[in-house]
């Protein structure tokens, strides 16, 4: 599945030699200095340095405050001269809006006129056999009969479990967004590629862009864009587009210099360069960003629904919040339905583009020029007509459908009627013995000397320069008055990591030696990673009921994934040749493990920690649904109240964490990288 | 054969790498050695390069990698820019020429051949070759004749919907060969054209060059690793080394006379009798005129199986037939002997 997640880019740069923080590594003193230091600060500093422990309020930045006036006078007063900022997102308003119109149309609602419950049907929406014809067509074309009877399958799925309208509503909102996406990410990637100041300027946007978590922008889009489809839209492609863009900065640059001179000793002019040379040249590498651009817009689907995009992501929003995992579990595995489907096809067509055509007849006549329109024509008509004698064909009736809805709710209130006191042993249990103190602890710290702690870690990893960065950072999150929410965030990402670890590392390490075993924990990570994040949280919230227990558990369910998949791939990784000198040395297996092939995997295995870091925070921010009290809620509240400030900066704080994480075990795994190898 | 007419001339020209380069270029750095240029912080690909290229020849750029050659030829196509320095194409200073006029000549004018074919993946073979004239804004009737031409003429004919990688390396170079023809151009380039191909193919390739040039006598600037590529197929080698040309001539002139240590390096593996011409060892006619005869022109290896049927000596011939001198079994055997 070439399925993709709102994670960071792992940041791979190259750590300056720093004799500096060399000679610190020599000398073993700071640390246990540094931690002495800290501890007594913390339990006797509270009397003389009271604005240690908690920042401030005279000294607060309001951040927040400053942000909503910003967009307050965005929205109200903004002019560029001849249009007003509110002219220039309507215009953008209006560019998806009429797009999406079209699709929703042919997709779901069918050509209306009139407003609201007033509008009148002319021509119905095409019925479920055409558009299933329709898929199976494309299927065929871009993959033959075997991708046609998967996607038909996929499909087919919705019809029969009744998610067609949903899903109908959902794939037009995809439809739109992607070719904007793609078209979007592509300019934005030329352009960067053209003019390096423009580099500059777009790679830092677009790193912020994926650090911070969705639901802080959904607010300023909300209030830019009004409630509705077209916001949605918006939120999508923020979201979707900047892998397009950086796929396309690559795959630009990685075309061979030779292609480039060919173009200009034909002599093109800049234009036949870039979309007779370089565009075509770059096309197979192009079509993984159209690829991920899909993906990506489909698991924002749910998200999106926040802020009205209705459809399959609205179903699984209401599900959970009348807590029917029945209901909500369907819609779910229909996003995957559509989500599979879509990342097939676009695969088998970018597979296609790198191969050569079988060449279709170039003249002849109409038919054997464009078979596949043809056929797609007649289709439309014929089941039009049938649909008019046949209303069953047009909309898949009722009585037909299945739903195993009843079943999981059934199952779930089964469990909960046999293992209510097992489980609220276990919940319990945890809770008390670990995530409250837990939660004391990191609460108590003075955020003075966390700040100090970081950037000597800073230091002592990356050198002066990362010692600043993290420190600046981590002081702007208490600065802005975060503070407390942040370390609740800590505390339960924190938590969740180490357990995600603990089950993910020795599953990873007995999945490397395997292969059969390694394949099905494929197959179920697989499914864990495309299934929609909030699904996660149903089943969870039913048998633990809404808190930090909960919220830890879909956290680590989502964020065991990748501290598996990177420890087997670190693993398999090693060198053959090693192992077999150990091997030859007389280590046991045992050794053979320790010695050798977790030290040489240690880089990727901390790479894995660090994706499982970007993974937690997240799921962390959905899970604000199920009542946490961190930054995730404070930015869910925002959201309800419209607040741009409040919740950019939450949102914000939670990229800084998410980017303190990242760089310094960037910083760690580079550093014993270049010892290993 | 070439005519004297200078087609490309290439006169003092500099192209340095790295910070402050156009201080450094010109005549003032000449005395400067790469090790001193490194020390400035600038790398010298192309140093004081000066040389002429006459209409109608093979005019072969010989060096090992990373002497400057590459850089050297896409100088004079401007694809690199020159830190300093002139280049005359048909007497006109290509380093003044604008973006534009640049376009055009490149468009009409010159013709290229790349090392790894640089074929457009996307494109059939046809579409390929028809690539320059669609740059042009040539309608597709008109281009595709015109490729069509192109594609019999390096013998493709019937692979025209092939695709690249549906290819051998060696057809694939044939497919970049009648590219760069196409739009018919003065002055071809070609760099390292056979470098990517198999010896027996490379072979093949260059014979096919030879023939295809005694058809199009067009003007040729040919890049190569391969002293005996160069020596095979030139009508005059210029040899780089660290970015300078340290000589330039005749293949008989530095297989004779090497001017360096360097140079020799090369010539000596040679087998002169392949290099040196007839031409050079006869002497003048004294009257008798013996039976058998030769072109003055043929390499003195052509001229040795036929002292085997106990002749001692052959007359010369000119192009149009008529004797020239007479070369003597002694002189013939010691170019042998000396391999």
């Amino acid at each position: 599945m070439g399925a993709s997640f709102p994670v960071l880019q792992p940041v791979s740069e190259p750590i300056p030699e720093n004799p500096a923080a060399r000679g610190a590594a020599r000398a073993r003193w700071p640390w246990p200095l540094a931690l002495a230091l800290f501890v007594l600060f913390w339990q006797f500093g509270e009397d003389f340095a009271k604005s240690a422990f908690s920042y401030p309020r005279a000294f607060e930045i309001p951040a927040a405050r400053w942000i909503g006036r910003a967009t307050k006078w965005l929205v109200d007063e903004a002019s560029f001269g001849l249009f007003t900022f509110t002219d220039l997102t309507r215009f953008l308003a209006e560019i998806i809006d009429v797009p999406y119109r079209v699709a929703l149309g042919l997709l779901s609602s069918g050509l209306l006129s009139g407003q609201g419950s007033s509008a009148v049907q002319h021509l119905p929406p095409l019925s479920w056999l055409a558009v299933l014809a329709i898929v199976a067509l494309i299927g065929h074309h871009a993959g033959g009969a075997r991708l046609a009877a998967l996607v038909t399958a996929c499909f087919g799925f919705l019809v029969i479990f009744g998610q067609w309208t949903s899903a109908m509503v959902t794939l037009a909102s995809i439809v739109v967004a992607v070719p904007i996406g793609v078209v979007a990410g592509l300019l934005l990637g030329l352009a960067a590629w053209r003019w390096s100041f423009f580099e500059r300027v777009l790679v830092p946007v677009l790193d912020l862009m994926q650090t911070i978590p969705v639901f802080a922008y959904l607010v300023p889009v909300l209030v830019f864009f009004g409630f509705g489809p077209t916001a949605a839209i918006v939120a999508t492609l923020i979201y979707a587009l900047p892998p397009m863009a950086r796929v396309t900065i690559l795959a630009m640059r990685s075309v061979p210099a030779e292609i480039r001179d060919l173009g200009n000793m034909v002599g093109c002019s800049r234009r036949q360069m870039t979309w007779k040379v370089m565009v075509p040249s770059a096309k197979d590498s192009l079509m993984v960003g159209v690829n991920q651009v899909i993906m990506l817009s489909l698991n924002m689907v749910i998200i999106a629904s926040m802020i009205g995009a209705g459809g399959l992501g609205f179903d699984v929003l209401a599900a959970l919040r009348r807590l029917d995992i029945g209901a909500g579990l369907e819609a779910g595995l229909a996003i995957v339905a559509l989500a599979v489907a879509l990342d097939r096809l676009s695969q088998a067509y970018a597979e296609k583009a790198g191969r050569p055509a079988a060449g279709l007849p170039a003249s002849g006549g109409l038919v054997s020029r464009h078979p596949y329109l043809l056929a797609a024509l007649a289709i439309v008509v014929a089941t039009f007509l049938a649909g008019l004698a046949v209303p069953a064909l047009q909309s898949f009736p009722e009585s037909w459908q299945v739903s195993t809805g009843t079943f999981w709710s059934e199952v779930v209130r089964w469990i909960n009627v046999n293992f209510f006191d097992t489980l609220e042993a276990i919940r319990n249990v945890i809770l008390l013995n670990i995530l409250v103190p837990l939660k004391r602890l990191l609460g108590d710290l003075p955020w003075a000397g966390v700040v100090a702690l970081l950037a000597l870690s800073g230091y002592r990893l990356g050198g002066l320069r990362l010692a600043a960065l993290v420190g600046a950072l981590s002081f702007l999150i208490a600065a802005t008055g975060q503070w407390e929410k942040a370390m609740i965030t800590v505390y339960l990402c924190g938590i969740s990591v180490v357990f995600a670890c603990l089950i993910g590392v020795p599953l990873g390490i007995l999945a490397a030696e395997r292969e059969r075993l390694w394949r099905w924990l494929q197959l179920v990570i697989d499914t864990l990673q495309t299934l929609p994040s909030f699904v996660y949280l149903m089943p969870v919230v039913m048998l633990f009921r809404v808190g930090d227990f909960t919220a830890m558990i879909a956290v680590v369910a989502y964020a065991v994934v990748p501290a598996i998949r990177y420890t087997v791939l670190g693993l398999q990784r090693v060198d053959p040749r090693v192992v077999e000198a150990g091997r030859a040395m007389g280590c046991t297996q045992r050794q053979i493990l320790a010695k050798i092939k977790l030290k040489l995997a240690l880089p990727e295995i901390l790479l894995g920690l660090n994706q499982t870091i970007m993974f937690a925070l997240s799921m962390l921010v959905i899970t604000a649904l199920v009542g946490t009290r961190d930054l995730g809620q404070e930015v869910y509240i925002a959201l309800t109240k419209a607040d741009t400030g409040r919740g950019l900066v939450a949102g914000l704080s939670i990229a800084f964490i998410a980017i303190i994480a990242d760089r310094l075990i960037s910083a760690g795994a580079n550093r014993i990288r270049e010892r290993v190898s | 054969m070439a005519s004297s007419e200078p087609k490309l001339v290439c006169r003092g020209v500099w192209k340095i790498f790295g910070a402050g380069g156009r201080s450094l270029a010109g005549p003032s750095a000449a005395r400067l050695t790469s090790a001193e240029l490194r020390a400035a912080g600038a790398v010298g690909a192309v140093r004081d390069v000066n040389i002429e290229v006459r209409e109608g020849e093979i005019f072969v750029i010989m060096g090992l990698s990373g002497s400057g050659k590459s850089t050297l030829v896409r100088c004079l196509s401007r694809l690199i820019e020159p830190t300093s320095g002139d280049i005359l194409f048909n007497g006109e200073n290509l380093l003044a020429a604008s973006e534009a006029r640049m376009i055009e000549i490149r468009r009409h004018q010159m013709g290229m051949v790349f090392q790894h074919f640089a074929l457009l993946p996307h494109l059939t073979v046809l579409a390929n070759v028809a690539f320059p004239l669609e740059i042009q804004g040539i309608e597709r009737a008109a281009r595709e004749e015109r490729a069509r031409r192109m594609i019999d003429l390096v013998g493709l004919s019937g692979r025209e919907n092939a695709f690249p990688r549906e290819l051998s390396g060696g057809q694939q170079q044939r497919v970049g060969i009648a590219r760069s023809l196409a739009a018919e151009p003065e002055l071809w380039f070609l760099d390292e054209p056979f470098s990517a191909l198999d010896p027996l193919i490379r072979r093949e390739m260059q014979d096919e060059f030879l023939r295809l040039q005694s058809v199009l006598k067009k003007t040729i600037v040919f890049i190569t690793h391969d002293f005996d590529e160069a020596i095979r197929l030139a009508d005059r080698i210029a040899i780089m080394k660290d970015g300078e040309i340290v000589q330039a001539g005749t293949p008989e002139d530095l297989v004779l006379n090497p001017a360096t240590p360097y140079v020799a390096e090369f010539t000596r593996s040679v087998a002169r009798a392949k290099v040196v011409k007839v031409a050079a060892l006869m002497r003048p006619l004294n009257g008798t005129l013996p039976p058998t005869s030769i072109r003055a022109s043929a390499p003195v290896a052509e001229a040795a199986p036929l002292f085997s049927q106990g002749a001692e000596t052959l007359a010369a011939l000119d192009g149009a037939g008529t004797p020239v001198g007479l070369i003597d079994r002694a002189a013939v055997v010691d170019v042998m002997m000396r391999g």
